[in-house]
């Protein structure tokens, strides 16, 4: 196993060996699972929408939750020490844990299959948005975690990188509701940044390279100022 | 080996290194000494190539850090302070991943797991988990990492920290054994453990060298030895006058001893750096109508010497 396989499957495991993974699964399933059901019924639609409308906010909040020890702990341990200097570059570290998230949030996703399937069995579903839906998420959750990395990065304390997290998280899903205080000029430009906005347009089944690119920009800017943070500290 | 010219490093305006310049050959043993803060950490995670200097070079077996970091991270094992561990992780599954990314084979992981077990004396705390464990064994586990890839050099920030008496002496012959054939860079404060494992001394204060040799050497020349006289039949000032007057004596000091009896006194007579005034010292007692009693030349300790090059 190359040095880079090791370092994420370690980074994943570790989920598994502390509570914290279950934890998150079991709030994700909870809230999402709550929200879905609890208008599925009085709809009578046969579809996912109102659990991918509700994403972008549970997802703001659960992925730092996910993302927030990948640094600050081993910055507080200082067992970054050792990484670091082992034959390992910075990048090859930071691409590591930043797929073991994304596999996290891949893994937190999985049961919610079960609600298309539930859904597919009583009526007659639509696979486009369904499957947009899941490629969408899975795009606006490895924004969120090269987000939350960069903020762990920041800092050797994990509140404080969850907060700072969860807010930057927040605004961008936030940022498009409030278009009414725009200016009228810049309304396009912060639609643009929001990051709810392309997550929707995802979602409807319809894959539009402007919002793919739109979230691998935000990957790689968070990548990028987590290669800085990283950098910043030698 | 390991070659440094004109390092220094700064934090945010503060000198923590001043321009060391260091050259480690293979095999040596080099101990790192100094008061806390002096620059000694420093030092070793620039080496490791942790932190990038602010100045100066560095050239680990003939290669720059910043060109080849990849191939020098290879051939070094590096031991941080107080062993940050990942304390989820059971012993076991540590030494295995640090094992893979160090890229060593599956069958090569397994023998030196194997050797570096038996050498550091993990076998009965494999399945624990890193956090459970005490100090001393975490320690150990540490010592374990760096060891694994069997690395030419091996840098340890104060290795024996933390340990019982009984460990601190494991981890010194180990470190002995060890330096037969690699390198050693160790850093520490407590110098008989320094006397104890190092072929080398360097002394390090506010981030400079101040001595560097053998802990022979260092006893030798780092300043003027001490002699204790004992004495009767003058008085204290005339003997202190007469004795301060002799070519390459410092100092001369009365000192209540329990050795000098009633009408005899103690002085303690602090000699110049590289010189020996014993002979007219012992010429200008001639002279006089005193009784010299005792006449003791005495071996400075690596303790006075420190203190003396460390002091503020």
């Amino acid at each position: 196993m190359s040095a880079f396989t090791s370092t994420w499957s370690k980074e994943f495991k570790d989920y598994f060996v502390s509570p914290i993974a279950y934890m998150v699964i079991a709030i994700f399933l909870l809230v999402t699972g709550w929200f879905f059901f609890s208008t599925f019924f009085l709809q009578d639609q046969a579809s996912l929408r109102s659990f991918f409308n509700l994403l972008p906010i549970t997802f703001a909040f659960v992925i730092p939750a996910l993302t927030m020890r990948l640094f600050a702990e081993e910055f507080n341990v200082g067992s970054y020490e050792i990484l670091i200097t082992m034959p390992v570059s910075p990048v090859q570290i930071i691409l590591s844990k930043f797929l073991a998230a994304v596999c996290m949030v891949a893994a937190m996703l999985l049961p919610t299959l079960a609600y298309a399937a539930f859904v597919a069995w009583l009526g007659d579903l639509d696979p486009g948005p369904v499957i947009g839906g899941y490629l969408g998420s899975l795009l606006l959750g490895g924004s969120f975690a090269a987000i939350g990395l960069f903020t762990s990065a920041l800092t050797k304390n994990q509140i404080i990188a969850y907060i700072l997290g969860a807010l930057c998280c927040f605004a961008l899903t936030l940022i498009n509701q409030m278009l009414f205080f725009v200016p009228s000029g810049i309304m396009e430009l912060v639609q643009y940044l929001a990051a709810s906005y392309h997550f929707q347009n995802i979602a409807k089944g319809v894959i539009d390279t402007r919002d793919v690119l739109y979230f691998a920009s935000v990957i790689f800017l968070g990548l990028y100022l987590t290669t800085i943070a990283i950098q910043a500290r030698e | 080996m390991i070659s440094i010219h004109g390092l220094t490093k700064n934090y945010d305006g503060f000198c923590a290194v001043d321009h060391i310049d260091l050259t480690v050959d293979q095999g040596e043993i080099v101990g790192l000494l100094g008061p806390n803060g002096a620059g000694k950490t420093t030092t070793l995670r620039i080496l490791t190539g942790y932190l990038r200097p602010s100045g100066g070079t560095v050239e680990i077996k003939g290669l720059d850090p910043e060109q080849d970091p990849t191939a020098i991270k290879k051939s070094m094992g590096y031991l941080p302070e107080s062993a940050p561990l990942y304390r989820n992780m059971l012993v076991y599954d540590y030494l295995c991943y640090v094992g893979r990314v160090r890229s060593l084979e599956p069958g090569l992981l397994d023998q030196r797991l194997k050797e570096v077990v038996s050498v550091c004396g993990l076998h009965s705390i494999m399945h624990k988990p890193i956090g459970e464990l005490s100090k001393g064994l975490k320690q150990r586990v540490g010592l374990a990492q760096a060891l694994l890839h069997d690395p030419e050099i091996l840098i340890l920030d104060e290795p024996t920290s933390g340990l019982d008496p009984n460990q601190i002496q494991e981890i010194r012959s180990l470190i002995r054994k060890i330096g037969r054939q690699k390198t050693v860079i160790l850093s520490t404060h407590i110098l008989s453990e320094a006397e104890a494992t190092c072929d080398r001394m360097v002394i390090i204060h506010q981030g400079k060298i101040v001595a560097d040799g053998s802990p022979d050497s260092l006893k030798k020349d780092a300043s003027g030895q001490g002699i204790q006289l004992i004495l009767s039949g003058g008085t204290e000032d005339e003997i202190v006058s007469t004795l301060s007057a002799v070519q390459g004596v410092h100092s001369v000091n009365p000192v209540p001893s329990a050795a000098a009896d009633a009408g005899s006194m103690s002085i303690q007579v602090q000699t110049e750096p590289h010189i020996d005034p014993r002979p007219e010292i012992y010429r200008t007692i001639k002279t006089t109508d005193w009784i010299l009693w005792e006449f003791t030349p005495q071996a400075r300790s690596l303790e006075t010497i420190f203190q003396e090059l460390t002091q503020e």
